[in-house]
C-alpha cells in the first residue's frame, strides 16, 4: 500500500490533503453559485461600466458623476497610489531622521525622539488618523476668517493658507501647452511629462557624471570636484524648460465660499498622510537605529584606523552594511503603510476602498464582484512593491561566494 | 635634593598643593550639560529648538489638562463650568467609562470580564515561567473554556462538551498509537471532528435539561469597548499561533504540493490589508457558507482576524527556523528522531524562542488593528466614542475620548513592547 | 453567541452543503423566539441606543411593534447596527429578518437588489443646513461650496444630479458617520450638511445653538423611508407591510394604546373589531393570532404616539408631522382597508 511505503508516503498523503482542500475549494464555490441563484443575480462586472453618479473631490484624472464606475475605480486606485508613494516618502524621512537623532548624545533631543517613536508605535493608526483629521478641522481657521478688512487669519507668505478644509497651496501651470498623451483611460500633460523627462535624464547625466569622477579617482587617486558640475547638471535643464514653457505660480485666493486656484490639499489627504506617515516614520526609526546598531563598533574602529574621517565613515562603512539589515523590515513596512491607505474612509479620503470598495459596491450592490477586484488589486500592487524591493535588496544584499 | 631646595632657592615650593576642585565646566551638571547638550553650535541648537518645542506643547496642552472638569453631566454643562476658561472636559469618561471598557455588558456581570483578565494571567503563567510545573499546563489548556464560559455564560455543559472533543481526539490518538503512527493522526484530527458533529450536541442538550448549570447568558452584541479588543486580540493571537508555526512548516518543508498552498495563503493573507478581510466577514461570508442565518459576528471577526494572524506569525516562525543553525536539524536526525519528533523535541522549542520579540510584536500589531472593526459596525471604543458623540449631552467632544482610548491602548501596548525587549535581552545571552 | 448555530456551523462547514432546510422567515423568527431588526448605527430619534443600552427610536419602534405582533413580546428584538455600506448584505444574506433603517425606496434596490420594501414610515426628503452667518437662503446659491455628505446613501446621487442640473459647481466632503458630518459642519470644515430632513431637524435639535443654523427650504428629492425585507417570502412581506398598515390606521380610526383595552372589548366600528381581532380572523390568514395588531399598538401605541414619542414636537428632535400627517390631515399615509 502506498501508506507504507518510505518513498510514496508524503506524496499519498499530500495528495490527499489536496484533494480535501480542493473538496472545500468546490464545495465554497458552489455555495456561491447556490447563494447567488437564490439571490436571482449574475456573476458580472458589468457594474463597471455604469454611470456611477457620485462625485469624489479629490481627482487626479478628470472625472464627474456622469462618468462609470470603472473610472470611479481607477480614480480611487490613482489616489490610493498618491497617498501610498507620498506617506512612504514622509515615514522614510522621518524615520531615518529620528532613527540617527535618537543615538544622538544629545540628551533632550534623544529623549524627545524616544517620546515620539514609543507615542506613535503604541497607539493604533485608526486614532492617529482621527486625531489629524480632527486637528485640521477644529483648530485651523475657516476660510471666512480670511475674508474682509479685518480679517482673524491671513496667508503665509500670501501663497500658502491654512483653513480648516486643507491646505491650499501655489500651483506650478504652464503658459504654452503642448497638450495631452491618451494613454487610454489617463491623459496625462505633455508639459509634465516632458519636465519629468528631464529629471530623469540629469539624473543619469549625474550619474555618469560620479562614476566618472570614481573612475579617475581610482585611476589617479584624486577625486575631480563634482558639486558644482552636479548642481548645473540637475538644476540648469529643469529651469530651462520651465522658462521655456513659461512656467508661473498660480496664488489661491479668497473666492465664493472657499479658495480657489493653487493646489487644495484636502482635510481628509492631510489626515491620512500626516497619520500614516508620522506613524510608519516610527517604525522605520526603529528600524534605522537597529540597523545601525547592528554594525559592530569593530568596523568604525577599523575605518578610523584606515584614517576616514566620521562622515565618510558613516557614508562608506556603516550605512551601506547597515542598509543591509535595514531594508528587509523596510519593505514591511512599505507594504503595511499601503495597506493603511485603506482606512481612508475614516475621513473620507477618496482612495480605491472609499470608492471601488465603498460607494461603488453599494450603490449597485455588486459586493461580491467589488470585494473580489478590490482584494486583487490590493494583492497586485503588495506583489508588486514586494517584488521591486526584493530586486533591491538583492541589489544590496551581501554577496556570500 | 629635597633639603637643598628646601634651604637654599627659596621661591621653589616645597610642600604639597591641596587638591582643587576641577573647573566647573568640568564637573557635575555643567559638565554633563556641555557634554549631552551644547557640545558643538549643531547641538546647541538642537537642543534650544527642542526646549521650544516642549514649551510650545506644555502651554498649550497645560492649561487645558490642569483646568479639567470631572464632575459635569453634558458638555454644555461643562462649558458653564469652565465659564469661557480652557479646559478639558473629562467628565465624558467619567460618565462613560463603564461603557468605553465593556460596551452594554450588564453592569451587574463586569466581575466576568475581569475575572477572565485575572485567570488569563494565571493561565499564561506555566507558558512564561519555565520554573512552574509542567503540570499546569492544563490549566492553560482549560483557561480557552473557562473564559468562554465567564464571558458569554450559558449552560455550563456546552464548553464542557466542546472540550470532551479535544479529549476525545486525545484518547483516540492514544489507542491508535499502538496501531499506527499515521493512524493516529488521523484519529487524532477525526475523533474531535466526530465528537463535534455526533456527541457533543447530545451530550450538551441531555446534560443541560438534566443538571441546567450555568451563569447568565450574555449576548455578544452586549460586548463592546475594549471588552471586545481584548477579546478579538488575544484570541486571535494565541488561535493563530498553532496555525502559523503548521503554515510557516508547511513554507519550509519540500512537500511538492501542499508548499505551494501555504506560500500562497500566507502571501495573499499578507497582500490584502485587513480592512477587506473584515469586510469580507460581514460582506461576502454569507456567499460562501450554505443559505441560511450567519453565525456570530464576533466569532466571524475572530476566526477572519486569526487567519490574518496566522500569516503573519508564520513568517516570524519561519524567521525563528531559519536563524536555527542547519547543525540542530543535522543533530536530530542523527539521533534517529522522526520528522514530528524532532519538531517537537529539538526545532521548535528553540525556534519559538527566538520568534518570542517577533510574536509579542504581532500580537501588538493585531491588539492596535482591532480597532478597524469599527468599519463593520462593531461597538470597539472608537465605535463608543463615535455613539457617544452622536449622543445630544456629549456632541462636539473628541480630544478627550481620544486622549482616553489612546492612553489605554499606550499603556497595554507599551507594556506589552517593553516585556518583549526584556525577553529579548534574556533570551540573547544564550546564543551569543 | 448561539451554541446550536455555533455546532451547526461546524457540522455543516465539516459536512456538506444543501444540509439548510427552507424555512420561512416566519418560522425561523419563531424558532428563535426574537426578531432580528436591522438598525441605524445610532441617530438619535430614530434609532440609537441609550445610556443603558436600550435601543430606542421612531424606526426601532417599529421593530418592537412587529416583534410584540409575531412574538407577543415587544422586547424579544435583537438590534444590529448596520452602517448604510453594510445594510443590504446583512439583509440578503438572512443575518436580520428586517431591515428597519431609514431606507428609501428606490427601483434598483427593490429591483435589482431584490428587496421587498413593505411601505414607507417616514416621506422625507434631502435638504440642506448651512449657518445663519453665510447669508444664504435659497441652495440655488451654493455654487462652489463644500458639502458634507454621508457616504453610500441616495443623498450622494441626488447631491450630484441636483449641481449638476443647476449647472453648480461643489466640492463634497464624504463622511463614514452622522455623527462625524456633524462634527465637520459644526467645525465649518464644510459650509453645508446635507441629507434627509428629518436628519438634519435631528441634528440641529443635538446642537449647542440650534438657531444658527438654517435648513433651506429646497427639498431636492423623494426620500421615502420604510421597512425592507428580503425578495420571495411574501407572507413575511405581508407580516411586515400590514403590521405597519395597522399602526397607520390604528392612528386614522383613533385606536390609542390608552383606549385599546377598552375598544378590544368591542366597537360598533367594524374596522377596528377586525384590526383588534374581534372579527374576521384576520391575524390567522397571516399566520399569526388574532391579536396580533392589538399587541403591536399596545407596545408602541399608534403611529402618532409613535411619532410624537421619538420624533415629534415634544422631543428635542422637534419635527413636524408635514407630509406624514394622516391622508385625512393632508398628509401623505394612507393604509389600505382592513376588510
Amino acid at each position: 500500500m502506498l501508506l507504507y511505503d518510505q518513498r510514496y508516503r508524503s506524496i499519498t498523503i499530500q495528495i490527499f490533503a489536496l484533494f480535501l482542500l480542493m473538496l472545500g475549494a468546490a464545495w465554497l464555490i458552489d455555495n456561491v453559485i447556490s447563494n447567488l441563484r437564490l439571490l436571482g443575480r449574475t456573476f458580472s462586472f458589468n457594474f463597471l461600466s455604469q454611470t456611477s453618479g457620485y462625485d469624489i473631490n479629490q481627482r487626479p484624472i478628470e472625472y464627474d458623476s456622469t462618468m462609470t464606475h470603472g473610472r470611479a475605480a481607477l480614480v480611487g486606485f490613482l489616489n490610493t497610489i498618491i497617498l501610498a508613494i507620498m506617506g512612504c516618502a514622509l515615514a522614510t524621512v522621518l524615520g531615518v531622521l529620528a532613527g540617527v537623532l535618537r543615538l544622538s548624545n544629545n540628551w533632550i533631543i534623544s529623549r524627545l525622539v524616544t517620546f515620539y517613536v514609543e507615542i506613535f508605535r503604541n497607539i493604533p493608526t485608526l486614532i492617529w488618523i482621527l486625531i489629524f483629521g480632527a486637528v485640521m478641522a477644529e483648530s485651523m481657521p475657516a476660510p471666512s476668517a480670511f475674508r474682509g478688512d479685518d480679517a482673524t487669519s491671513s496667508m503665509i507668505f500670501d501663497a500658502i493658507a491654512i483653513t480648516n478644509r486643507g491646505v491650499y497651496v501655489p500651483a506650478v501651470l504652464f503658459v504654452t501647452d503642448l497638450g495631452y498623451l491618451t494613454l487610454g483611460p489617463v491623459a496625462p500633460s505633455l508639459n509634465w511629462l516632458l519636465v519629468i523627462a528631464v529629471i530623469v535624464a540629469s539624473l543619469f547625466a549625474n550619474k555618469a557624471l560620479i562614476t566618472h569622477a570614481t573612475r579617475v579617482q581610482n585611476a589617479t587617486g584624486i577625486r575631480p570636484k563634482t558639486w558644482w558640475k552636479s548642481i548645473l547638471i540637475l538644476l540648469v535643464p529643469v529651469g530651462a524648460v520651465f522658462i521655456a514653457l513659461g512656467a508661473y505660480l498660480e496664488y489661491p485666493e479668497l473666492r465664493g465660499f472657499n479658495f480657489a486656484g493653487g493646489v487644495h490639499l484636502r482635510n481628509s489627504f492631510l489626515a491620512m498622510w500626516l497619520g500614516l506617515g508620522i506613524y510608519t516614520g516610527a517604525f522605520i526609526a526603529e528600524i534605522v537605529r537597529g540597523g545601525i546598531l547592528a554594525i559592530s563598533k569593530g568596523q568604525t574602529e577599523a575605518a578610523f584606523a584606515l584614517g576616514l574621517q566620521p562622515g565618510k565613515t558613516m557614508r562608506l562603512v556603516i550605512l551601506p552594511q547597515a542598509m543591509r539589515v535595514i531594508i528587509p523590515p523596510l519593505i514591511s513596512q512599505y507594504l503595511n503603510l499601503t495597506k493603511n491607505t485603506s482606512l481612508g474612509l475614516a475621513v473620507g479620503y477618496m482612495d480605491l476602498r472609499s470608492t471601488l470598495g465603498g460607494i461603488t459596491i453599494n450603490q449597485p450592490g455588486r459586493e461580491l464582484e467589488g470585494m473580489l477586484l478590490l482584494m486583487a488589486i490590493y494583492l497586485a500592487i503588495s506583489l508588486t512593491i514586494s517584488g521591486l524591493m526584493n530586486v533591491y535588496n538583492s541589489r544590496v544584499k551581501l554577496k556570500e561566494r | 635634593m629635597s633639603d637643598t631646595h628646601a634651604n637654599t632657592v627659596a621661591y621653589v615650593r616645597n610642600e604639597m598643593l591641596p587638591p582643587s576642585d576641577a573647573p566647573r565646566s568640568q564637573t557635575g551638571a555643567v559638565k554633563w550639560m556641555l557634554e549631552n547638550l551644547f557640545s558643538g553650535w549643531a547641538n546647541t541648537a538642537m537642543t534650544l529648538i527642542s526646549l521650544l518645542v516642549i514649551w510650545w506643547a506644555l502651554s498649550s496642552v497645560g492649561p487645558w489638562l490642569l483646568n479639567s472638569v470631572w464632575t459635569a453631566g453634558s458638555l454644555a454643562e461643562c462649558r458653564a463650568i469652565l465659564d469661557g476658561a480652557t479646559g478639558a472636559c473629562f467628565s465624558v469618561i467619567t460618565n462613560r467609562w463603564h461603557q468605553l471598557l465593556f460596551g452594554f455588558y450588564p453592569p451587574h456581570l463586569y466581575w466576568r470580564p475581569v475575572l477572565t483578565l485575572v485567570l488569563l494571567f494565571v493561565a499564561l503563567a506555566p507558558v512564561l515561567f519555565p520554573a512552574l510545573p509542567r503540570k499546569l499546563l492544563v490549566l492553560s489548556a482549560l483557561y480557552p473554556f473557562v473564559g468562554y464560559h465567564l464571558l458569554w455564560g450559558g449552560s455550563v455543559w456546552f464548553p464542557i462538551s466542546v472540550a470532551l472533543g479535544f479529549v476525545a481526539g486525545f484518547v483516540a490518538y492514544k489507542l491508535l498509537l499502538k496501531v499506527n503512527n499515521l493512524l493516529a493522526i488521523f484519529g487524532a484530527i477525526l475523533g474531535p471532528v466526530l465528537w463535534w458533529m455526533f456527541v457533543a450536541g447530545q451530550i450538551d442538550s441531555a446534560l443541560s435539561s438534566a443538571l441546567p448549570l450555568g451563569l447568565e447568558f450574555v449576548r455578544s452584541d452586549r460586548f463592546g469597548g475594549f471588552l471586545i479588543s481584548l477579546i478579538i486580540g488575544i484570541s486571535g493571537i494565541s488561535l493563530s499561533l498553532p496555525i502559523g508555526i503548521l503554515l510557516a512548516l508547511g513554507r519550509q518543508s519540500d512537500m511538492v504540493f501542499l508548499k505551494p498552498v501555504c506560500v500562497l495563503v500566507i502571501e495573499f493573507i499578507r497582500g490584502v490589508p485587513l480592512i477587506t478581510l473584515l469586510f469580507n466577514d460581514s460582506l461576502l461570508l454569507n456567499y460562501f457558507l450554505p443559505p441560511g442565518p450567519a453565525f456570530d459576528l464576533i466569532l466571524r471577526v475572530i476566526i477572519m482576524v486569526t487567519l490574518f494572524a496566522s500569516a503573519y506569525m508564520a513568517e516570524v516562525i519561519r524567521g525563528g527556523l531559519a536563524a536555527l543553525p542547519k547543525g540542530q536539524y543535522e543533530a536530530a536526525d542523527a539521533l534517529g528522531l522522526d520528522y514530528w519528533k524532532a519538531q517537537r523535541l529539538i526545532i521548535m522549542p528553540q525556534a519559538l524562542k527566538i520568534s518570542i520579540p517577533g510574536i509579542v510584536n504581532t500580537f501588538i500589531g493585531l491588539f492596535k488593528d482591532t480597532t478597524l472593526v469599527v468599519f463593520i459596525g462593531l461597538l470597539d471604543p472608537i465605535g463608543l466614542s463615535n455613539a457617544i458623540r452622536a449622543d445630544t449631552n456629549w456632541n462636539g467632544i473628541y480630544w478627550e475620548l481620544f486622549i482616553f482610548i489612546g492612553a489605554l491602548f499606550f499603556i497595554f501596548c507599551f507594556g506589552m513592547s517593553r516585556y518583549s525587549m526584556y525577553l529579548e535581552r534574556k533570551l540573547k545571552t544564550d546564543h551569543r | 453567541m448561539n451554541k446550536s448555530v455555533f455546532l451547526g456551523t461546524l457540522a455543516a462547514t465539516a459536512l456538506v452543503a444543501g444540509l439548510a432546510q427552507a424555512q420561512t422567515t416566519l418560522e425561523t423568527v419563531k424558532n428563535r423566539g426574537e426578531l432580528v431588526c436591522g438598525s441605524n448605527t445610532g441617530q438619535a430619534g430614530f434609532g440609537a441606543p441609550d445610556a443603558n443600552g436600550v435601543w430606542q427610536g421612531f424606526d426601532v419602534g417599529f421593530c418592537r411593534a412587529l416583534a410584540a405582533a409575531v412574538l407577543s413580546d415587544p422586547n424579544a428584538v435583537t438590534f444590529v447596527p448596520l452602517t448604510s455600506q453594510t445594510r443590504f448584505s446583512a439583509l440578503a444574506s438572512g443575518e436580520i429578518d428586517v431591515l428597519s433603517r431609514n431606507t428609501t425606496w428606490t427601483f434598483t434596490r427593490d429591483v435589482d437588489l431584490n428587496f421587498t420594501f413593505v411601505g414607507t414610515n417616514y416621506y422625507d426628503g434631502q435638504g440642506f443646513m448651512v449657518n445663519r452667518e453665510l447669508g444664504v437662503s435659497s441652495a440655488l446659491e451654493l455654487d462652489g461650496a463644500t458639502v458634507c455628505i454621508e457616504t453610500g446613501t441616495t443623498t450622494e446621487l441626488n447631491l450630484a444630479d441636483y449641481f449638476r442640473v443647476n449647472g453648480m459647481s461643489y466640492e463634497p466632503v464624504p463622511v463614514d458617520t452622522a455623527a462625524e458630518a456633524q462634527q465637520q459642519y459644526l467645525a465649518g470644515a464644510c459650509d453645508v450638511y446635507t441629507t434627509d430632513i428629518s436628519a438634519l431637524a435631528s441634528s440641529r435639535a443635538a446642537f449647542a445653538e440650534p438657531g444658527d443654523h438654517v435648513i433651506l427650504p429646497e427639498v431636492v428629492s423623494k426620500e421615502p423611508l420604510g421597512p425592507v425585507v428580503r425578495h420571495g417570502d411574501d407572507n413575511w412581506a405581508d407580516i411586515v407591510q400590514w403590521t405597519l398598515f395597522a399602526l397607520i390606521a390604528a392612528e386614522e380610526l383613533g385606536i390609542t394604546s390608552a383606549n385599546l383595552e377598552e375598544l378590544k372589548a368591542g366597537s360598533n366600528n367594524p374596522e377596528i373589531n377586525r384590526i383588534l381581532g374581534n372579527d374576521g380572523g384576520f391575524g390567522e390568514m397571516l399566520g399569526l393570532d388574532n391579536e396580533w395588531a392589538a399587541r403591536a399598538i399596545a407596545a408602541v401605541g399608534n403611529y402618532g404616539e409613535l411619532f410624537s414619542t421619538t420624533i415629534g414636537d415634544q422631543t428635542p428632535i422637534g419635527l413636524a408631522r408635514g407630509l406624514n400627517a394622516q391622508w385625512t390631515q393632508g398628509g401623505l399615509l394612507y393604509a389600505p382597508p382592513f376588510r
